[in-house]
Protein backbone atom coordinates (compact mmCIF):
# COMPACT_ATOMS: atom_id res chain seq x y z
CA UNK A 1 0.00 0.00 0.00
CA UNK A 2 1.53 3.23 -1.04
CA UNK A 3 1.54 6.64 1.02
CA UNK A 4 -0.70 8.23 -1.49
CA UNK A 5 -3.88 5.32 -1.11
CA UNK A 6 -3.46 5.67 2.66
CA UNK A 7 -3.67 9.49 2.37
CA UNK A 8 -6.42 9.39 0.30
CA UNK A 9 -8.56 6.39 1.73
CA UNK A 10 -11.87 7.60 3.68
CA UNK A 11 -12.19 5.89 6.76
CA UNK A 12 -15.65 4.97 8.33
CA UNK A 13 -17.26 8.01 9.69
CA UNK A 14 -18.52 6.48 13.60
CA UNK A 15 -19.05 9.77 14.85
CA UNK A 16 -22.44 10.70 16.07
CA UNK A 17 -24.62 12.55 13.39
CA UNK A 18 -27.24 14.83 14.66
CA UNK A 19 -30.28 15.18 13.07
CA UNK A 20 -31.54 18.16 11.27
CA UNK A 21 -33.72 18.95 14.63
CA UNK A 22 -30.75 18.23 17.26
CA UNK A 23 -28.73 20.69 15.20
CA UNK A 24 -31.48 23.15 15.31
CA UNK A 25 -32.16 22.50 18.76
CA UNK A 26 -28.24 22.87 19.36
CA UNK A 27 -27.52 26.09 17.39
CA UNK A 28 -30.80 27.61 19.40
CA UNK A 29 -29.07 26.68 22.62
CA UNK A 30 -25.43 28.18 21.53
CA UNK A 31 -27.71 31.37 20.61
CA UNK A 32 -28.91 31.65 23.61
CA UNK A 33 -25.63 31.17 25.65
CA UNK A 34 -24.30 33.76 23.60
CA UNK A 35 -27.04 36.33 24.46
CA UNK A 36 -26.87 35.50 27.75
CA UNK A 37 -23.17 36.27 28.45
CA UNK A 38 -23.49 39.21 25.99
CA UNK A 39 -26.08 40.91 28.49
CA UNK A 40 -23.81 39.45 31.18
CA UNK A 41 -20.99 41.84 29.67
CA UNK A 42 -22.78 44.59 29.11
CA UNK A 43 -24.63 44.09 32.81
CA UNK A 44 -21.02 44.31 34.26
CA UNK A 45 -20.04 47.18 32.68
CA UNK A 46 -23.18 48.99 33.46
CA UNK A 47 -22.65 48.38 36.93
CA UNK A 48 -19.08 49.02 37.71
CA UNK A 49 -19.70 52.31 35.92
CA UNK A 50 -22.41 52.80 38.51
CA UNK A 51 -21.10 51.95 41.71
CA UNK A 52 -18.07 53.34 40.91
CA UNK A 53 -14.98 52.80 43.35
CA UNK A 54 -17.41 51.10 45.02
CA UNK A 55 -17.34 48.11 43.01
CA UNK A 56 -14.61 47.53 45.31
CA UNK A 57 -16.20 47.84 48.13
CA UNK A 58 -17.38 44.24 49.54
CA UNK A 59 -19.49 43.93 52.23
CA UNK A 60 -18.18 40.09 52.81
CA UNK B 1 -15.03 -6.47 34.95
CA UNK B 2 -16.60 -4.86 32.12
CA UNK B 3 -17.27 -1.40 31.65
CA UNK B 4 -20.12 -0.10 29.96
CA UNK B 5 -19.83 3.21 27.86
CA UNK B 6 -23.26 4.84 27.35
CA UNK B 7 -23.56 7.53 24.92
CA UNK B 8 -26.90 9.85 25.86
CA UNK B 9 -28.88 10.62 22.80
CA UNK B 10 -27.85 14.37 21.82
CA UNK B 11 -30.11 16.75 23.24
CA UNK B 12 -33.17 17.63 21.34
CA UNK B 13 -33.91 20.67 24.36
CA UNK B 14 -34.57 24.20 22.82
CA UNK B 15 -34.19 27.49 24.64
CA UNK B 16 -37.93 27.30 25.38
CA UNK B 17 -37.72 24.21 27.06
CA UNK B 18 -35.21 25.49 29.72
CA UNK B 19 -37.19 28.72 29.84
CA UNK B 20 -40.35 26.15 30.84
CA UNK B 21 -37.70 24.46 33.17
CA UNK B 22 -37.88 27.44 35.25
CA UNK B 23 -41.37 27.81 36.20
CA UNK B 24 -41.80 31.31 34.32
CA UNK B 25 -45.45 31.79 35.71
CA UNK B 26 -44.18 30.65 39.30
CA UNK B 27 -41.23 33.44 38.27
CA UNK B 28 -43.53 36.24 37.85
CA UNK B 29 -45.55 36.13 40.65
CA UNK B 30 -41.48 35.74 42.62
CA UNK B 31 -40.40 39.15 40.47
CA UNK B 32 -44.15 40.76 40.96
CA UNK B 33 -44.00 40.42 44.92
CA UNK B 34 -40.70 41.01 45.73
CA UNK B 35 -40.50 44.47 43.22
CA UNK B 36 -43.11 45.62 45.29
CA UNK B 37 -41.38 44.87 48.77
CA UNK B 38 -38.00 46.51 47.02
CA UNK B 39 -40.42 49.63 46.35
CA UNK B 40 -42.08 49.89 49.56
CA UNK B 41 -39.09 49.88 51.12
CA UNK B 42 -37.66 52.95 52.44
CA UNK B 43 -34.42 52.92 51.11
CA UNK B 44 -32.54 54.44 47.74
CA UNK B 45 -31.76 51.78 45.36
CA UNK B 46 -29.96 53.04 41.97
CA UNK B 47 -32.49 51.99 39.32
CA UNK B 48 -29.87 49.41 37.85
CA UNK B 49 -29.04 47.78 41.23
CA UNK B 50 -32.22 47.54 42.00
CA UNK B 51 -32.64 45.62 38.11
CA UNK B 52 -29.82 43.83 39.23
CA UNK B 53 -31.68 42.49 42.36
CA UNK B 54 -35.18 41.69 40.71
CA UNK B 55 -32.58 39.68 38.40
CA UNK B 56 -30.84 37.69 40.80
CA UNK B 57 -34.32 37.09 42.62
CA UNK B 58 -35.74 35.44 39.11
CA UNK B 59 -32.78 33.82 38.16
CA UNK B 60 -32.76 32.26 41.47
CA UNK B 61 -36.42 31.36 41.56
CA UNK B 62 -35.90 29.76 38.20
CA UNK B 63 -33.24 27.39 39.60
CA UNK B 64 -35.35 26.39 42.24
CA UNK B 65 -38.11 25.36 39.50
CA UNK B 66 -35.41 23.70 37.79
CA UNK B 67 -33.70 22.01 40.88
CA UNK B 68 -37.72 20.59 41.87
CA UNK B 69 -38.64 19.58 38.39
CA UNK B 70 -35.50 17.22 38.77
CA UNK B 71 -35.76 16.14 41.55
CA UNK B 72 -39.86 15.53 41.47
CA UNK B 73 -39.30 14.12 37.62
CA UNK B 74 -40.82 10.94 38.82
CA UNK B 75 -43.71 11.84 40.30
CA UNK B 76 -44.46 15.14 37.25
CA UNK B 77 -44.49 11.86 34.68
CA UNK B 78 -47.40 10.51 36.50
CA UNK B 79 -49.65 13.64 37.00
CA UNK B 80 -51.49 14.85 34.16
CA UNK B 81 -50.86 18.52 34.72
CA UNK B 82 -47.08 17.83 34.76
CA UNK B 83 -46.49 14.89 32.39
CA UNK B 84 -45.51 17.36 29.63
CA UNK B 85 -42.56 19.01 31.35
CA UNK B 86 -39.16 19.02 29.87
CA UNK B 87 -37.67 15.97 32.19
CA UNK B 88 -41.05 13.73 32.08
CA UNK B 89 -41.38 14.26 28.17
CA UNK B 90 -37.76 13.42 27.89
CA UNK B 91 -36.58 16.48 25.91
CA UNK B 92 -33.88 17.42 29.16
CA UNK B 93 -31.77 14.69 30.89
CA UNK B 94 -32.05 15.05 34.36
CA UNK B 95 -28.62 15.46 34.66
CA UNK B 96 -28.91 18.48 32.68
CA UNK B 97 -31.25 20.17 34.81
CA UNK B 98 -29.57 19.29 37.80
CA UNK B 99 -26.42 21.18 36.23
CA UNK B 100 -28.99 24.25 35.31
CA UNK B 101 -30.24 24.64 38.37
CA UNK B 102 -27.21 24.39 40.58
CA UNK B 103 -25.57 26.79 38.08
CA UNK B 104 -28.03 29.84 38.57
CA UNK B 105 -29.08 28.71 41.78
CA UNK B 106 -25.07 29.92 42.79
CA UNK B 107 -24.79 32.65 39.79
CA UNK B 108 -27.97 34.45 41.57
CA UNK B 109 -26.85 34.25 45.03
CA UNK B 110 -23.35 35.06 44.60
CA UNK B 111 -24.25 37.94 41.96
CA UNK B 112 -26.59 39.46 44.59
CA UNK B 113 -24.24 39.56 47.28
CA UNK B 114 -21.60 41.10 45.45
CA UNK B 115 -23.64 43.44 43.65
CA UNK B 116 -26.48 44.37 45.88
CA UNK B 117 -25.62 43.12 49.49
CA UNK B 118 -25.12 40.17 51.64
CA UNK B 119 -28.20 40.20 53.49
CA UNK B 120 -30.45 40.23 50.28
CA UNK B 121 -28.19 37.21 49.01
CA UNK B 122 -28.54 35.08 52.40
CA UNK B 123 -32.63 35.50 51.91
CA UNK B 124 -32.09 34.33 48.36
CA UNK B 125 -30.02 31.17 49.52
CA UNK B 126 -32.29 30.57 52.22
CA UNK B 127 -35.33 30.53 49.80
CA UNK B 128 -33.70 28.32 47.07
CA UNK B 129 -32.43 25.86 49.90
CA UNK B 130 -35.92 25.94 51.86
CA UNK B 131 -38.12 25.32 48.48
CA UNK B 132 -35.78 22.51 46.91
CA UNK B 133 -34.14 21.00 50.44
CA UNK B 134 -37.29 21.68 52.72
CA UNK B 135 -40.30 21.27 50.48
CA UNK B 136 -39.19 19.21 47.46
CA UNK B 137 -37.03 16.92 49.06
CA UNK B 138 -38.07 16.39 52.49
CA UNK B 139 -41.94 17.42 53.04
CA UNK B 140 -43.75 17.06 49.59
CA UNK B 141 -43.36 13.23 49.34
CA UNK B 142 -44.12 12.79 53.13
CA UNK B 143 -46.89 14.68 54.83
CA UNK B 144 -50.17 16.64 53.87
CA UNK B 145 -48.65 20.06 55.10
CA UNK B 146 -45.93 19.90 52.55
CA UNK B 147 -47.51 23.17 51.43
CA UNK B 148 -47.82 24.73 54.60
CA UNK B 149 -44.08 24.40 56.07
CA UNK B 150 -42.90 24.48 51.93
CA UNK B 151 -45.21 27.95 51.56
CA UNK B 152 -42.24 29.51 53.60
CA UNK B 153 -40.03 29.83 50.15
CA UNK B 154 -42.86 31.63 48.23
CA UNK B 155 -43.44 34.19 50.88
CA UNK B 156 -39.57 34.72 51.20
CA UNK B 157 -39.64 36.82 47.70
CA UNK B 158 -41.01 40.31 49.18
CA UNK B 159 -38.43 40.19 52.05
CA UNK B 160 -35.50 39.54 49.54
CA UNK B 161 -36.51 42.85 48.30
CA UNK B 162 -37.03 44.75 50.64
CA UNK B 163 -33.51 43.60 52.01
CA UNK B 164 -31.95 44.87 48.68
CA UNK B 165 -33.06 47.85 49.25
CA UNK B 166 -32.61 48.53 52.98
CA UNK B 167 -29.59 45.96 54.08
CA UNK B 168 -31.89 44.60 56.23
CA UNK B 169 -35.23 43.39 57.84
CA UNK B 170 -38.43 44.94 59.53
CA UNK B 171 -41.65 44.15 60.63
CA UNK B 172 -43.61 45.43 57.26
CA UNK B 173 -41.91 42.95 54.90
CA UNK B 174 -42.65 40.25 58.21
CA UNK B 175 -46.20 41.28 57.31
CA UNK B 176 -45.67 40.75 53.63
CA UNK B 177 -44.29 37.42 54.66
CA UNK B 178 -47.39 36.13 56.17
CA UNK B 179 -49.68 37.44 53.89
CA UNK B 180 -48.29 34.79 51.49
CA UNK B 181 -47.66 31.94 53.76
CA UNK B 182 -51.12 32.28 55.00
CA UNK B 183 -52.26 32.47 51.22
CA UNK B 184 -50.38 29.45 49.64
CA UNK B 185 -52.25 26.46 51.76
CA UNK B 186 -56.38 27.70 50.55
CA UNK B 187 -54.64 28.47 47.23
CA UNK B 188 -53.03 25.06 46.46
CA UNK B 189 -55.91 22.77 48.30
CA UNK B 190 -58.40 24.56 46.54
CA UNK B 191 -56.22 23.41 43.07
CA UNK B 192 -55.56 20.00 45.10
CA UNK B 193 -59.19 19.59 45.06
CA UNK B 194 -59.88 18.81 41.25
CA UNK B 195 -56.92 17.42 41.06
CA UNK B 196 -56.81 14.59 43.75
CA UNK B 197 -57.09 12.10 41.35
CA UNK B 198 -53.81 12.97 40.15
CA UNK B 199 -52.19 13.81 43.00
CA UNK B 200 -53.01 9.94 44.52
CA UNK B 201 -51.78 8.86 41.20
CA UNK B 202 -48.62 10.37 41.69
CA UNK B 203 -48.63 9.14 45.28
CA UNK B 204 -48.12 12.96 47.07
CA UNK B 205 -50.13 13.52 50.06
CA UNK B 206 -51.92 16.22 49.52
CA UNK B 207 -54.80 17.28 52.05
CA UNK B 208 -57.43 16.61 49.64
CA UNK B 209 -55.93 12.47 49.11
CA UNK B 210 -54.94 12.10 52.18
CA UNK B 211 -57.73 13.75 54.85
CA UNK B 212 -60.37 14.30 52.09
CA UNK B 213 -62.31 16.68 50.12
CA UNK B 214 -64.65 17.74 53.58
CA UNK B 215 -61.56 18.36 56.26
CA UNK B 216 -59.83 19.60 53.29
CA UNK B 217 -62.37 22.67 52.28
CA UNK B 218 -62.81 23.23 56.62
CA UNK B 219 -59.13 23.76 56.50
CA UNK B 220 -59.70 26.10 53.33
CA UNK B 221 -62.22 27.55 55.64
CA UNK B 222 -59.90 28.29 58.20
CA UNK B 223 -56.99 29.78 56.56
CA UNK B 224 -59.55 32.14 54.28
CA UNK B 225 -60.76 33.42 58.05
CA UNK B 226 -56.98 34.23 59.14
CA UNK B 227 -56.22 35.85 56.01
CA UNK B 228 -58.70 38.83 55.53
CA UNK B 229 -57.17 40.02 59.15
CA UNK B 230 -53.28 39.47 57.89
CA UNK B 231 -54.36 41.63 54.44
CA UNK B 232 -55.79 44.77 56.23
CA UNK B 233 -52.85 44.80 59.26
CA UNK B 234 -50.40 46.84 57.11
CA UNK B 235 -52.97 49.27 57.33
CA UNK B 236 -54.51 48.86 60.72
CA UNK B 237 -50.43 49.34 61.87
CA UNK B 238 -50.66 52.44 59.82
CA UNK B 239 -47.89 51.48 57.61
CA UNK B 240 -50.64 51.88 54.05
CA UNK B 241 -53.16 54.67 53.71
CA UNK B 242 -57.04 54.14 53.60
CA UNK B 243 -56.63 53.04 49.71
CA UNK B 244 -55.09 49.93 50.37
CA UNK B 245 -56.99 49.33 53.72
CA UNK B 246 -60.13 49.40 50.91
CA UNK B 247 -59.08 47.01 48.31
CA UNK B 248 -57.53 44.51 51.01
CA UNK B 249 -60.49 44.62 52.84
CA UNK B 250 -62.89 44.19 49.94
CA UNK B 251 -60.45 41.39 48.35
CA UNK B 252 -60.72 39.21 51.57
CA UNK B 253 -64.27 39.60 51.53
CA UNK B 254 -64.14 38.18 48.27
CA UNK B 255 -61.82 35.51 49.31
CA UNK B 256 -64.36 34.55 52.32
CA UNK B 257 -67.34 34.47 50.13
CA UNK B 258 -65.56 32.33 47.60
CA UNK B 259 -63.79 29.91 50.70
CA UNK B 260 -67.76 29.61 52.81
CA UNK B 261 -69.05 28.85 49.23
CA UNK B 262 -66.88 26.08 48.17
CA UNK B 263 -67.21 24.79 52.54
CA UNK B 264 -70.89 24.41 51.30
CA UNK B 265 -70.08 22.96 47.76
CA UNK B 266 -71.38 19.18 48.15
CA UNK B 267 -70.12 18.00 44.37
CA UNK B 268 -68.55 19.01 41.69
CA UNK B 269 -65.31 21.65 41.55
CA UNK B 270 -67.08 24.92 40.16
CA UNK B 271 -66.56 26.70 43.99
CA UNK B 272 -62.75 25.02 44.34
CA UNK B 273 -62.02 26.62 40.72
CA UNK B 274 -63.22 29.51 41.57
CA UNK B 275 -61.20 30.20 44.61
CA UNK B 276 -58.25 29.38 43.19
CA UNK B 277 -58.44 31.15 40.05
CA UNK B 278 -59.56 34.62 42.45
CA UNK B 279 -56.75 33.48 45.16
CA UNK B 280 -54.12 34.49 42.48
CA UNK B 281 -56.02 37.99 41.48
CA UNK B 282 -55.91 38.57 45.67
CA UNK B 283 -52.83 38.26 45.58
CA UNK B 284 -52.27 40.62 42.88
CA UNK B 285 -54.86 42.95 44.28
CA UNK B 286 -52.89 43.16 47.52
CA UNK B 287 -49.74 44.24 46.07
CA UNK B 288 -50.68 46.16 43.27
CA UNK B 289 -52.46 48.36 46.23
CA UNK B 290 -49.71 48.32 48.49
CA UNK B 291 -47.49 49.80 45.36
CA UNK B 292 -50.22 52.04 44.37
CA UNK B 293 -51.03 53.62 48.01
CA UNK B 294 -46.93 54.17 48.45
CA UNK B 295 -46.63 55.54 45.31
CA UNK B 296 -49.72 58.16 45.89
CA UNK B 297 -48.17 59.01 49.09
CA UNK B 298 -45.07 59.85 47.71
CA UNK B 299 -46.19 61.65 44.84
CA UNK B 300 -48.44 63.81 47.12
CA UNK B 301 -45.62 63.81 49.74
CA UNK B 302 -43.34 65.62 46.63
CA UNK B 303 -45.98 68.09 45.56
CA UNK B 304 -46.72 68.66 49.28
CA UNK B 305 -42.86 69.56 50.27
Amino acid sequence: MTVSTLMTEEKPDRGIKLTERQTRARRARSIAIAVALGVLVVLFYIVTLVKGPAVLVRPL
Amino acid sequence: MSVTISHAEPSIAGVGDYIELMKPRVMSLVVFTALVGMLVAPGRLHPVIGFVALLCIAVGAGAAGALNMWYDADIDGRMARTAARPIPAGRIAPGEALAFGLTLAAFSVVLLGLIVNIVAAALLATTIAFYVLVYTMWLKRRTPQNIVIGGAAGALPPMIGWAAATGGISIEPVLLFLIIFFWTPPHFWALSLYRADDYARAGVPMLSVVAGPAATRLQILGYALILPPLGILPWLLGYTGAVYGAVAAAAGAAFLLLALRLHGEQRGFVASKQLFAFSILYLFLVFAALLADHMSSALFGHFAA
